[in-house]
């Protein structure tokens, strides 16, 4: 199967290597950082302009994990939206996938620090939510049981001369921090300090990729 | 004849010269709109190239810039500076003569905007930035000549198109403005002229007198050459007994990592303790200079080296080159051999080391192409188009432009005269509004049209960007070598950032001639602590590996056909005797296959004798076909003249692999998802403007300002797969790595002609093909298996389970 099972607080999940986590039990399907128009904010502010593309094509991915998985409901971990202005920039395509998506289910947009949770888009906006053991929000304070993304953590590994470089979920005993979902997000690296910081001594990291692979988050370089 | 002014006679019988022929030359045809001059190292070469302007300043009238120097190397420009001061104040000639690089200090720069010297020594990359600000037209008001050195070295990279471009619109600026070209010996003059010229100008070749035939011969050892690799180690004691008996020995390798490990091996057997440097591209300025000034002093029996010392600056006392490794291709060889002996007339003296007994034929074939003066080389292709949306990012910099004066003005650049008005739109759309299929960005173009029809930049502040990203060389993926240590470390050099990744504490390596020991990663720099007493476990870093010429394959092929090989060593000849017994030696029009069972796989080698890349690709290709065919390809290897694949089953026909269509599409599918296209996608993004360079400090901070080049690769092919800079892309990896063109021309050249031999044994000739490292095993869901093999021994080690039901019990806490 393209996932890995991941038990955390006495909830089984599966972490997809799309980069979405799948809560079979509950039927949720989670998502964090879309970070949706994102190439039309990088021309407004910066003049670089970078293929038009990434909408489109998280929104596709997105797509296709939902109808996959079915899930009853789907959370989005926050920063859904590059920032306030760019809801301005979805196209009429792209309203309309989002609306298929949520044609009969429950779809929760967590605020993120880049945007408040959208409010023409469809959907409910949340700041937080708890489901079972499982609490959603977008940054990690770290508490027992919290789900967060914001980060984008990113993880390096030298296979035999060969370098791979791939978006990553961070879990360790008490919390899970989520890989960035949309397509042109970039990352952190497991080793900063920070992220590295926010994570106990028996962290994993679950790669994404075609077949995600799991293993240990490095220590710290001394 | 255009006499020289007494207070040059004078001086030049002051120090007892003579003015050279090509000297003299130069001064008379001074007039000229493009003039190439071609002469040896040592042959007074600036001198010729400054003399025109030196005289023309003697008299004091000239206000302001006069001419400007680019030169490829910033050290150069230091160097020349130097050489030509002293001329200068000798015959107390009213002339200013400055440098400007990257180096140079920001209120000296501010100061020559305002006050230009009449010598400005500079780079391609320092030019296009002065041609980009605003007061460019005021500064360049004068300019008479422009003298660009080591052309020859310009002339094959982007560099020099970029230059060509700079001086298309100094051209503009300041029409009266004569070129000259100073370049060492090359195949073809004639391409580098109308590279120089302004296009459709005609461009004079003058040549200096070649002097003597170079004294250049096969070194001899006692040890014979292994059957395979690169090293030369086997050389090193005849090496060291050469450096003893000459002043100053160059020792050219053709990539770092070998050089590296020479260095390594040499010093071990080094008793005597010659003082033996190393100097190549990736060691830190510091090391460099340490280097290249204890050369200047004396100080070094031998330097081991790259093509970092290929150009220019004066070595003084060199009187013996030594290339380790075939030359790949004989131009390259005899610009080495000219860096021994600066002296004018005087014959260079060289001696190659082949590495292998294969390269003993390659030796040969190089030796009889310089005496016959017989050099290789590839033609230009046409200009690159990243460069010119680059370009037109720079003029819009400078201010608002007319697209048909922009187009008349690139189109002059002799690289460029064939580019259409419609390409050149294409870069100019991509530069103003991305270019996209989807019109996306109308509110936030980058270049908009005024109502005269002038383009300018949409935000004005978008200038002192464009300018942080002038330049075609990417360095951008290295990071920086220190020893660790309380205060900073000594930085020692670079490494590439996907070797670093594949490091962990405790690896050693070897870096500027010293094991060091992997210690971690700090704000972006390898630390490292010196570790002299276990032999290093990784030594592969950078280099680029050069790729046979078609010359000297050609060169090589027409040996084979020979009946014999006096001027062969007994070993190789015998050899190639065995290889003609067993089997037959592969001929010019005809593709050689031989196919026989090796250790319980079946083999099968290819014989195109098309170069290092395209043997590569071929090799890439060829599994693929056999995969397709179901012949359970396993892995290859390849080299400048054969390709080696292993596999389950045993190959029977051949000769539909080498179908010219069906190997051209299985091409297309496969260029496209490739990591060279990959990588030439970055390198053109940036260079275009798509993308920004990573400066350090970005990097530092961790903020994620930047974009995967990957990714944009990959949204573009799926959504875009004809936008422009796709299609630069796509030209840009046929040029270089991926060098289609020659397996193209194998193709044309055995128009099917396949000779498949099927054998019980390994043939000579393809044994050393065994002992070749880099063997590429043929993936697809390889790296997903060795990834998923790294996890499980990462977790393993780590003592954590990756068994989710043994992990329940473990993990689990009550909530």
């Amino acid at each position: 199967m393209n996932f890995i099972q991941i038990d955390l607080c006495g909830a089984r999940l599966h972490a997809h290597g799309s980069g979405a986590l799948h809560w079979p039990e509950e039927g949720l399907l989670v998502v964090s950082d879309l970070h949706l128009g994102k190439s039309e904010r990088i021309a407004r502010r910066a003049g670089q302009m970078l293929p038009p593309y990434e909408t489109r094509d998280t929104l596709a991915r997105l797509e296709g994990d939902v109808a996959q998985l079915d899930p009853a409901r789907v959370i989005c971990l926050g920063d859904s939206l590059d920032d306030d202005a760019a809801t301005a920039g979805l196209d009429a395509s792209d309203r309309a996938a989002i609306n298929r998506m949520q044609g009969g289910r429950d779809w929760t947009w967590i605020a993120g620090n880049h945007d408040p949770a959208p409010s023409d888009l469809g959907g409910n906006a949340a700041q937080v939510v708890q489901i079972g053991p499982l609490l959603f929000r977008h940054i990690a304070t770290p508490a027992r049981g919290e789900i967060t993304g914001h980060y984008h953590p990113k993880a390096r590994l030298g296979l035999r001369g060969k370098a791979v470089s791939r978006p990553c979920f961070l879990v360790d005993r008490r919390h899970m921090i989520l890989p960035a979902y949309g397509t042109f997000t970039g990352g952190l690296c497991w080793r900063t300090p920070h992220l590295r910081g926010l994570m106990g001594a028996d962290a994993r990291a679950v790669l994404t990729g075609p077949h995600p692979a799991q293993v240990p988050l490095p220590r710290m370089a001394a | 004849m255009t006499a020289l002014p007494p207070r040059f006679t004078d001086w030049f019988a002051s120090r007892g010269w003579q003015i050279h022929p090509h000297q003299q030359d130069m001064l008379d045809r001074a007039a000229d709109p493009a003039l190439l001059l071609i002469a040896p190292t040592g042959g007074g070469k600036t001198l010729a190239g400054f003399l025109p302007t030196l005289v023309e300043l003697s008299e004091g009238a000239h206000e302001g810039l006069h001419t400007l120097y680019v030169s490829p190397l910033k050290a150069l420009a230091t160097d020349i500076k130097r050489n030509l001061t002293t001329p200068v104040t000798e015959m107390g000639l009213p002339v200013r003569i400055e440098d400007r690089t990257g180096d140079t200090s920001a209120t000296r720069k501010k100061r020559q905007r305002a006050d230009p010297p009449h010598i400005l020594l500079t780079t391609p990359e320092s030019l296009a930035l002065l041609t980009s600000y605003e007061d460019a037209p005021r500064m360049f008001a004068g300019l008479k000549r422009i003298v660009v050195d080591e052309i020859h070295a310009l002339s094959e990279s982007k560099r020099g198109d970029q230059l060509m471009l700079a001086l298309s619109r100094l051209q503009a600026l300041c029409p009266g403005l004569r070129r000259v070209g100073l370049s060492a010996t090359v195949e073809d003059p004639a391409a580098i002229a109308s590279f120089l010229a302004r296009h459709p100008d005609p461009c004079e070749i003058l040549y200096a007198d070649p002097g003597p035939d170079p004294d250049i011969a096969m070194l001899e050892t006692d040890a014979a050459p292994p059957w395979s690799g690169g090293g030369g180690r086997y050389a090193i004691p005849a090496v060291l007994e050469q450096v003893r008996k000459h002043k100053t020995t160059l020792i050219f390798h053709n990539t770092r990592a070998q050089a590296e490990i020479f260095f390594h091996e040499l010093w071990l057997q080094n008793e005597d303790a010659l003082p033996i440097g190393i100097h190549h591209g990736s060691l830190s300025r510091e090391q460099r200079n340490r280097v290249e000034q204890a050369m200047v002093a004396g100080e070094l029996r031998a330097i081991v080296c790259t093509g970092s010392l290929d150009l220019g600056i004066d070595w003084g006392d060199v009187d013996l080159v030594i290339q380790i490794g075939a030359p790949k291709n004989v131009k390259r060889l005899v610009q080495r051999i000219g860096r021994a002996n600066h002296r004018y007339n005087a014959p260079s003296k060289a001696l190659l080391v082949p590495a292998n007994r294969f390269e003993v034929v390659e030796c040969v074939a190089a030796l009889q192409a310089v005496k016959e003066r017989d050099l290789d080389g590839d033609p230009r292709g046409p200009g690159p188009r990243d460069v010119l949306c680059q370009h037109i990012l720079i003029r819009a910099a400078a201010g608002p432009f007319a697209a048909d004066d922009l187009y008349a003005e690139v189109s002059s650049a002799g690289a460029y005269a064939g580019l259409t008005r419609a390409q050149f739109d294409a870069c100019l759309d991509f530069v103003a509004t991305g270019g996209y299929a989807l019109r996306a960005y109308d509110q936030w173009k980058r270049l908009k049209q005024d109502e005269d029809g002038l383009w300018h930049l949409r935000d004005p502040r978008a200038g002192q960007r464009i300018r942080q990203n002038i330049g075609t060389i990417m360095d951008t993926d290295l990071l920086k070598v220190r020893l660790k240590n309380r205060r900073g470390g000594t930085p020692l050099g670079e490494i590439e950032e996907g070797f670093a990744a594949t490091l962990t504490p405790g690896d050693t390596f070897l870096m500027g001639g010293q094991i060091v020991r992997y210690e971690g990663l700090r704000e972006m720099v390898v630390e490292v602590t010196r570790r002299a007493d276990r032999e290093p476990k990784i030594a592969t870093f950078m280099g680029t590996k050069f790729a046979t010429s078609t010359q000297l394959s050609e060169r090589i092929l027409r040996m084979f056909r020979q009946d014999d090989w006096p001027e062969l060593p007994k070993d190789t000849r015998d050899w190639l005797h065995l290889q003609r017994e067993r089997s037959q030696l592969p001929q010019t029009d005809r593709i050689l296959i031989e196919s026989f069972p090796h250790d319980g796989r079946e083999h099968t080698c290819v014989y195109g004798f098309a170069g290092r890349n395209a043997m590569q690709t071929l090799g890439l290709l060829l599994t693929a076909r056999m995969e397709q065919q179901g012949l359970h390809p396993m892995g290859f290897v390849a080299t400048d003249y054969a390709t080696l694949i292993w596999g389950l089953d045993t190959l029977v026909h051949p000769e539909p692999l080498f179908d010219r269509d069906d190997l051209r599409e299985t091409f297309e599918t496969w260029l496209a998802g490739n990591a060279v296209m990959k990588r030439t996608f970055k390198q053109s993004a940036v260079i275009s403007g798509l993308i920004e360079r990573t400066t350090r400090g970005q990097r530092k901070s961790g903020k994620q300002a930047t974009f995967s080049a990957d990714i944009l690769y990959d949204v573009l092919l799926k959504y875009d797969p004809d936008h422009l800079l796709m299609d630069i892309t796509r030209e840009e990896a046929l040029k270089g790595l991926v060098d289609f063109g020659r397996i193209e021309d194998m193709l044309m050249r055995t128009a099917g002609r396949v000779d498949h031999v099927v054998l019980d044994r390994v043939t000579p000739l393809a044994a050393p093909l065994f002992l070749e490292a880099g063997r590429v095993p043929v993936e697809g869901a390889a790296t997903e298996r060795l990834l998923a093999e790294e996890a499980a021994r990462l977790m393993d080690t780590a003592g954590l389970d990756m068994d989710p039901g043994a992990e329940k019990r473990h993990w689990r806490v009550p909530y």
